[in-house]
């Protein structure tokens, strides 16, 4: 910035404008598209929350005599083989995604954030150490290690949360790893280690700030890959169990059994899951455009 | 006063050397990179001693060695008459507080995610002397106001200063635990000539005010000139000329301080254009695997056949100190 900027008698700028409200601004003019996606997630985050009040039927309400009824204004997605309501299905399924995913990918980054920072700062042997255990993590294909997992855990909610953040908490660290390398060697962090500053406040007070905008990329991204995976192992009968309304478990239940009489069972958690981890997607990359630009063109 | 109390730093035979390695899980060394190889000399309190050389000729590696930054291989650092070579990193904590360093570039040395207040009152934080909210505050403003800037800019970013006014926050910084030796490394080469005029200019005025010590590393012999009392050039890890400003500015006695006096350029196109160049040949060594004897004789215009072959030692002669055969003997 140049001396001229108006600055008052006490060195004061004009108050600067919020920092979100900045990204806010910067995405909608930039990123129409990643716009237009965050505000599907937007509504995917509402619509999930506030299932409870909006299904207009209890998810698992069983109505013998409106079994397989194509889309009305009673039911607008019909109804399954039990007569549920899919529409209250599908919201409460949200709901289970956004519990889901939310606690998964908030988990991976943790993750990646603890081992991307021990590996990427302190180095030396300790790095060595826990590259080649993520290696030999990432030797195995993740969906074969989720599989495996679940059938000695037994499918549940929360294994699979644990599961899932392990599972992308540790590829992640990768990512951490190599923001923290390229924020070690900056003069700033020198100079903190130079005045005295131990190695938890340069950490924390130094390298993690100027890493946040690669986390928060890939808390975005990690939600998308949560939500399909979690859908994933529910259509092969290893997510939540059922009853619970998963998009993965009506996909495969009901949806596949009847495709033919009602295609609806199908389409409804179908569409919602394409159009909810596109989304996501879509915002994930206009939010790594738009803060770390270093990242275009990685997983 | 006795040598004890007016000497603050002193460096003996300082080395640094790093290894190099080959093999990826049994690595054995095979060589050595001898970016600091037995650098002696000292500072007065209150003076400003300037270290001057190429880029890579091991001026940096000194001042992080000093700070312990980096351990050195050999040698010794007595800081304030007490020997810290040997010092564990938490003994170097209270060290750390009389010796701060104010870096080159001042876009990366300012972390962009702070504001101005946490910059500068960092070092107060880490060493646990922030007092009570309203002190901290009023230690920040004081600090500002030392360096030439406004309170209110206690709340902005370092993305809304200039480069001078960045190192000047840098310099702050540097303050704020009151040190007694303050490491410039190149503190002003990354700014335009007027901005670095202003900046030597509140260095030299900081030093009278606090009395304060310098060292002073820096590639731009106009500045050096401009802030030292006593001058150290070095080449390829070694210090080959060490002398009083004006002395070495005026007679210099090693063939490279010749050069490297002789390379700058006078500010009159006319004068420039008539002067006698002495250019040196040829690129500075690789500091791998480094010439024979002395350093510099392969690049040296005036070398002898002794040279090649004999290491000369930084002598004493007529108040200063210059490492080469050709000095003192009566030959040069």
């Amino acid at each position: 910035m140049s001396e001229a900027t108006a600055v008052n008698q006490a060195g004061e700028l004009p108050p600067r404008p919020n920092p979100m409200v900045d990204l806010l601004t910067r995405l909608i003019r930039d990123k129409p598209l990643g716009a237009v996606g965050g505000a599907i997630f937007v509504l995917f985050l509402l619509s999930g929350i506030f299932a409870n009040v909006l299904a207009p039927h209890g998810s698992n309400d069983t109505n013998l005599s409106a079994r397989l009824l194509s889309p009305s204004l009673e039911y607008p997605m019909g109804t399954d083989h039990l007569g549920r309501d899919v529409l209250s299905r599908v919201l409460m399924g949200a709901q289970l995604s956004i519990i889901v995913s939310f606690l998964a990918a908030g988990l991976a980054t943790v993750i990646s954030i603890v081992l991307g920072l021990l590996s990427g700062y302190f180095g030396g042997w300790l790095d060595m150490l826990i590259q080649r255990l993520v290696d030999a993590w990432m030797v195995f294909p993740g969906l074969v290690l989720l599989i495996v997992t679940v059938s000695i855990v037994g499918p549940g909610m929360s294994q699979i949360i644990v599961i899932l953040g392990l599972l992308y908490g540790i590829g992640g660290s990768r990512i951490v790893r190599g923001a923290v390398v390229g924020v070690r060697e900056q003069m700033y962090v020198h100079a903190a280690q130079s005045m005295g500053a131990g190695s938890l406040r340069v950490l924390w007070h130094h390298v993690l700030p100027n890493v946040m905008p690669v986390v928060i990329v890939l808390f975005t991204t990690r939600i998308g890959a949560v939500i399909l995976a979690e859908a994933g192992l529910s259509f092969l009968g290893l997510g939540v169990p059922p009853p619970a309304p998963t998009w993965g478990g009506m996909l495969s239940g009901d949806g596949r059994t009847y495709m033919y009489m009602g295609p609806w069972l199908a389409l409804a958690p179908g569409l919602c899951l394409t159009i909810v981890v596109y989304a996501v997607n879509v915002l994930g990359d206009a939010l790594r455009d738009l803060l770390d630009p270093r990242m275009r063109g990685m997983r | 006063m006795t040598d004890e109390q007016t000497l603050l730093l002193e460096v003996d035979r300082l080395k640094v050397h790093f290894p190099v390695t080959n093999g990826i899980l049994f690595q054995r060394q095979i060589g050595s990179v001898k970016a600091v190889d037995g650098v002696s000399f000292s500072l007065r309190r209150g003076e400003t001693f300037g270290l001057v050389g190429e880029s890579g000729c091991g001026k940096s590696t000194t001042a992080l060695a000093i700070l312990r930054m980096l351990q050195p291989t050999a040698g010794q650092i007595v800081f304030d008459g007490t020997d810290i070579t040997g010092y564990s990193q938490s003994q170097m904590a209270t060290i750390r507080r009389q010796m701060q360093m104010v870096y080159q570039d001042p876009f990366g040395s300012l972390n962009p995610r702070m504001k101005v207040r946490d910059i500068i009152g960092e070092p107060l934080v880490v060493h646990g002397q922030t007092g009570s909210k309203a002190e901290y505050r009023r230690r920040v403003d004081e600090l500002l106001d030392l360096v030439g800037l406004l309170p209110g800019m206690a709340r902005r970013y370092p993305h809304e200063f200039s480069g001078g006014q960045r190192q000047r926050i840098s310099i702050a910084r540097a303050l704020a635990l009151n040190p007694s030796l303050l490491i410039c490394d190149e503190a002003v080469s990354a700014l335009d000539v007027s901005v670095q005029a202003q900046v030597v200019n509140l260095l030299m005025d900081l030093q009278e005010q606090l009395g304060l010590t310098y060292l002073f590393i820096a590639h731009d012999l106009s500045v050096v000139k401009h802030m030292s009392d006593r001058i150290g050039v070095m080449y390829l890890g070694k210090i080959v000329e060490l002398a009083d400003r004006d002395a070495l500015f005026e007679d210099p006695q090693h063939p490279y301080t010749q050069a490297l006096l002789n390379a700058i350029p006078v500010p009159d196109p006319v004068v420039e254009a008539g002067r006698e160049q002495q250019i040196l040949i040829g690129e500075v060594p690789s500091v791998h695997n480094p010439p024979s004897g002395c350093h510099f004789h392969p690049r040296c215009p005036v070398a002898i056949g002794r040279c090649g072959v004999d290491e000369p030692g930084l002598l004493g002669c007529g108040g200063r100190e210059v490492a080469c055969h050709l000095v003192g003997d009566g030959v040069g």
